[in-house]
C-alpha cells in the first residue's frame, strides 16, 4: 500500500534541479501532451482518472476544466493555489520545495489542456524562500524551451509566473485569491459568475491546488484509466497527508487512498503511533475546518466498519459521526490536550482571518472566540454552550464564502462530541486555571466529578 | 488614543527599481496594479521591514495607482508592517497543532529572556516577539519565522543559540533573489 506517484523520485539527490529532474523522466508529459494529444484529449484523460481537487473540496478536476469558457475567445488562465494556510496542512510546501519542476511541468501540461497562455502560481507570502525556488526553476524551464513562445515548435505559447500573497488565509479561497492576484484586498466574490466564466481580470480561469496540478503529469504519462485503478472507488489515486500533533513521526506522507486510518496512525511506515505512548483522544483528519472526532469514531465508523483514508469513509455518518478528508491536514490529540482550548484556538484563527464582508462571519467568529475564551479560562456560564451552538448555527450557510462554515463546523463538532469537557470547564473553574490543565490531570481522570456536580 | 506618525527614510535604489520593473513585467501592460503585493514585499524588505505612509505613496506613484489603493492593501495583509518592528522579529506560530508541541511555553521563555511581552520590541530595537497563525510547518513544531526563513523543531536551548547568532550578526534574513 505504499505506492508513490508524486514522490516517486523524492529521494533522488538533486531532484530539485532541472538536470536531474529531466534525467528521471521529467517534462515527458509536456512532450506527450503537446506532440501527441489535443487539449481536449488531455482534459479527457484527467476526467477519466477521477482525480479530485486536493485543496479541500474534492471537486473532480477534469470536470472543472471542462467548464472553462472556450467560446468567448477571451484569454484563459490557470492559477495554481499555493496559498496553503489551513491549520494542519503543510504538504504543498513540501512538494514545491523538493520537486519544484513537478509543479511547473504540471502547470505547463494543464495550461495546454485549458488553452491558457498566461498562468500563475499564487504562493503565500510567508513561503518567500519557495517563491525564489520556483522563480529559479521557471527560469531553468524557460531556458530549456518548455516555456515561452512556440513550445516544442507546436505554436503553443505559455508564460508562467509566481505571485506572492502577504499573510491572509482567506486568499486561499479561489475568488479571494483572484482579487489578491489583481492587487486588491482578499475579499471573496459572490458566485456566480464562477471563475471558469469570469475569473482573473474577468477572463475564464481555473484555480487548482498544487497537489492537483502535480498529479497531472503522471496521469498524462500513464493514462487516466491507469490512475483510476489506484485508490478505492471514487477516491482515486494517492494523496499527500500532512501529519502533526501528538504522534511519533510527524511529516508529509503520500498514501494510496483506501489505506485504513488504523494502519496510517499506528504502523511504523507512517505515523508510528502516539508520541509519548499516551492514549489517543481525538483527531482532525482534514485540516482545522473539518469536524473533530473522538477516539471511538476514528478507527471504525458508527456502523463498525473500518475507517479508511478516502473521501467517502472519512465522511461516513455525516457530521453526526463522521468528518472529511479536506486538505489532508491530519492532527492527532492525546489525552493531555484540551478540546475547549483547541476549539478556542481555532476560533481565534477564523476570527483573525475573516475578511469581514459578511456580518454572520465577522461578528459570529468574534463571539465564538470570546465565549470560548471565557469558558477555557474558567469564566464560563452554563448557558454559554447553548449560546455557542446557536451562534455557529447562524453562521453556517449564511455567508458569501465557505470560511463561515469552516469556522462553525469545528465548534459544532467539539460540542457534539465533547460536551462534557465544556461542562467541566464551567463547573470546575479552579481546575482549569493553568494553561496545561489536562497535562497533570487528563480529563478522563477528573470526568467523574461531573456526575456529582449539580448545575 | 494618540496617533503616532512614524517616519522613515525612503531610498528606492536603482537595483530595487530594476527588480520592481521585473515584477511589473509579469502582468499584462494594462494590469500593473496586479504587481502590488510582490512589489510591496520588495520595497518593505529594502526599508527595514516596514512601510510608512510616505513609502506607500511612493509605491502608488511607481505603479501608477491611487495611494488609497495601496493603503487598503497594506492594512489588509498581516505581513506588511505599518510601523517600525524589531530588526529580528520572532514570529511564532501559535495555532493549535503548534500548541500541542509546546509553543506557548517557548514564547513565554523567549519573552522572559528578552524582557519583552508579545507584541513589544526590545529597547535597543533588536528583537520583537509576535504570535502569528499557522505557517504551514505544523509537523515541525514549535517553530518561528524570522525574515524569509523558518526555524523549526525549536527548544529553549536552540532559542538561546538563535538569539546569540542574531546578536553576532550570523543570521540571514532575506532569501536570495
Ligand atoms: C477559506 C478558504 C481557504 C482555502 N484555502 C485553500 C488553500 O490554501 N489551498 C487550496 O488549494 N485551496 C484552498 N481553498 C479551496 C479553494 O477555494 C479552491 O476550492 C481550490 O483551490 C480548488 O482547487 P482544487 O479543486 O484543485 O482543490 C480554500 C477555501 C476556503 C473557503
Ligand atoms: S464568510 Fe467570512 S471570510 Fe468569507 S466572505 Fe464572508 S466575511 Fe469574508
Ligand atoms: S499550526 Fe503552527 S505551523 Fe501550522
Amino acid at each position: 500500500m505504499s505506492r508513490k506517484l508524486l514522490l516517486e523520485h523524492i529521494n533522488v539527490p538533486g531532484i530539485e534541479t532541472y538536470e536531474v529532474y529531466r534525467k528521471h523522466g521529467g517534462y515527458a508529459s509536456v512532450e506527450k501532451a503537446i506532440k501527441k494529444l489535443t487539449p481536449d484529449e488531455v482534459v479527457e484523460e484527467v476526467k477519466t482518472s477521477g482525480l479530485r481537487g486536493r485543496g479541500g473540496a474534492g471537486f473532480p478536476a477534469g470536470m472543472k476544466w471542462s467548464f472553462i469558457d472556450k467560446k468567448s475567445g477571451k484569454p484563459r488562465h490557470l492559477v495554481c493555489n499555493a496559498d496553503e494556510s489551513e491549520p494542519g496542512t503543510f504538504k504543498d510546501r513540501f512538494l514545491m520545495e523538493k520537486l519544484p519542476h513537478l509543479l511547473i511541468e504540471g502547470m505547463i501540461t494543464s495550461s495546454y489542456a485549458l488553452g491558457a497562455n498566461l498562468s500563475y502560481i499564487y504562493i503565500r507570502g510567508e513561503y518567500m524562500w519557495i517563491f525564489r525556488i520556483l522563480e529559479r526553476a521557471i527560469n531553468e524551464a524557460k531556458a530549456a524551451g518548455w516555456l515561452g513562445k512556440n513550445i516544442l515548435g507546436s505554436g503553443y505559447d505559455l508564460e508562467l509566473y509566481v505571485h506572492c500573497g502577504a499573510g491572509a488565509y482567506i486568499c486561499g479561497e479561489e475568488t479571494a485569491l483572484i482579487e489578491s492576484l489583481e492587487g486588491k484586498r482578499g475579499n471573496p466574490r459572490i458566485k456566480p459568475p464562477f471563475p471558469a466564466i469570469s475569473g482573473l481580470w474577468a477572463n475564464p480561469t481555473v484555480v487548482n491546488n498544487v497537489e492537483t496540478i502535480a498529479a497531472v503529469p503522471w496521469i498524462i504519462n500513464n493514462s487516466g484509466a491507469e490512475y483510476a485503478t489506484i485508490g478505492l472507488g471514487r477516491s482515486t489515486g494517492t494523496k499527500l497527508i500532512s501529519a502533526s500533533g501528538n504522534i511519533k513521526n510527524p511529516g508529509v506522507y503520500e498514501i494510496e487512498l483506501g489505506l485504513s486510518v488504523d494502519e496510517f496512525m499506528n504502523s511504523d511506515e507512517y505515523l508510528g503511533g502516539m508520541s509519548s505512548n499516551r492514549p489517543l483522544k481525538a483527531f482532525v483528519p482534514g485540516g482545522s475546518s473539518v469536524p473533530v472526532l473522538p477516539a471511538n469514531l476514528i478507527f471504525k465508523t458508527a456502523n463498525g466498519e473500518d475507517r479508511l483514508m478516502t473521501y467517502e469513509s472519512l465522511s461516513d455518518g455525516g457530521f453526526a459521526t463522521g468528518s472529511m478528508l479536506g486538505s489532508g491536514g491530519f492532527i492527532v490529540y492525546d489525552d493531555t490536550a484540551c478540546i475547549v482550548r483547541n476549539t478556542w484556538n481555532f476560533s481565534r484563527f477564523y476570527h483573525h482571518e475573516s475578511c469581514g464582508q459578511c456580518s454572520p462571519c465577522r461578528e459570529g467568529t468574534g463571539w465564538m472566540e470570546k465565549v470560548l475564551n471565557r469558558i477555557e479560562n474558567g469564566l464560563g456560564r452554563e448557558e454559554d454552550i447553548d449560546l455557542l451552538w446557536s451562534v455557529q448555527a447562524k453562521i453556517e450557510g449564511n455567508t458569501i464564502c465557505p470560511l463561515g462554515d469552516a469556522a462553525a463546523w469545528p465548534v459544532a463538532a467539539a460540542i457534539r462530541h465533547f460536551r462534557e469537557e465544556f461542562e467541566f470547564h464551567i463547573r470546575f473553574p479552579e481546575k482549569v486555571k493553568s494553561r496545561d490543565h489536562f497535562v497533570s490531570e487528563p480529563f478522563d481522570q477528573v470526568k467523574h466529578l461531573l456526575a456529582k456536580a449539580t448545575v | 488614543m494618540e496617533k503616532v506618525h512614524y517616519t522613515q527614510e525612503i531610498n528606492i535604489t536603482p537595483q530595487l527599481m530594476e527588480r520592481i520593473n521585473v515584477l511589473i513585467s509579469h502582468y499584462p501592460e494594462d494590469k500593473r496594479k496586479s504587481a502590488l503585493l510582490p512589489v510591496l514585499h520588495e520595497v518593505q524588505d529594502a526599508h527595514e521591514n516596514w512601510l510608512s505612509i510616505e513609502l506607500q505613496n511612493k509605491v502608488a506613484e511607481i505603479i501608477g495607482i491611487q495611494p488609497i489603493e495601496v493603503y487598503e492593501v497594506v492594512s489588509f495583509y498581516s505581513m506588511y508592517n505599518q510601523k517600525p518592528v524589531g530588526k529580528y522579529m520572532f514570529e511564532f506560530c501559535h495555532t493549535s497543532p503548534c500548541c500541542l508541541n509546546g509553543v506557548e511555553n517557548l514564547m513565554d521563555y523567549t519573552c522572559d529572556k528578552l524582557g519583552v511581552k508579545v507584541g513589544e520590541i526590545t529597547k535597543d530595537g533588536m528583537f520583537s516577539v509576535k504570535g502569528v497563525e499557522c505557517l504551514g510547518a505544523c509537523g515541525y513544531a514549535p517553530m518561528l519565522q524570522l525574515g524569509d526563513f523558518y526555524h523549526e523543531h525549536l527548544t529553549p536551548s536552540k532559542m538561546d543559540q538563535l538569539i546569540e547568532d542574531c546578536k553576532a550578526g550570523k543570521i540571514t534574513l532575506l532569501a536570495e533573489i
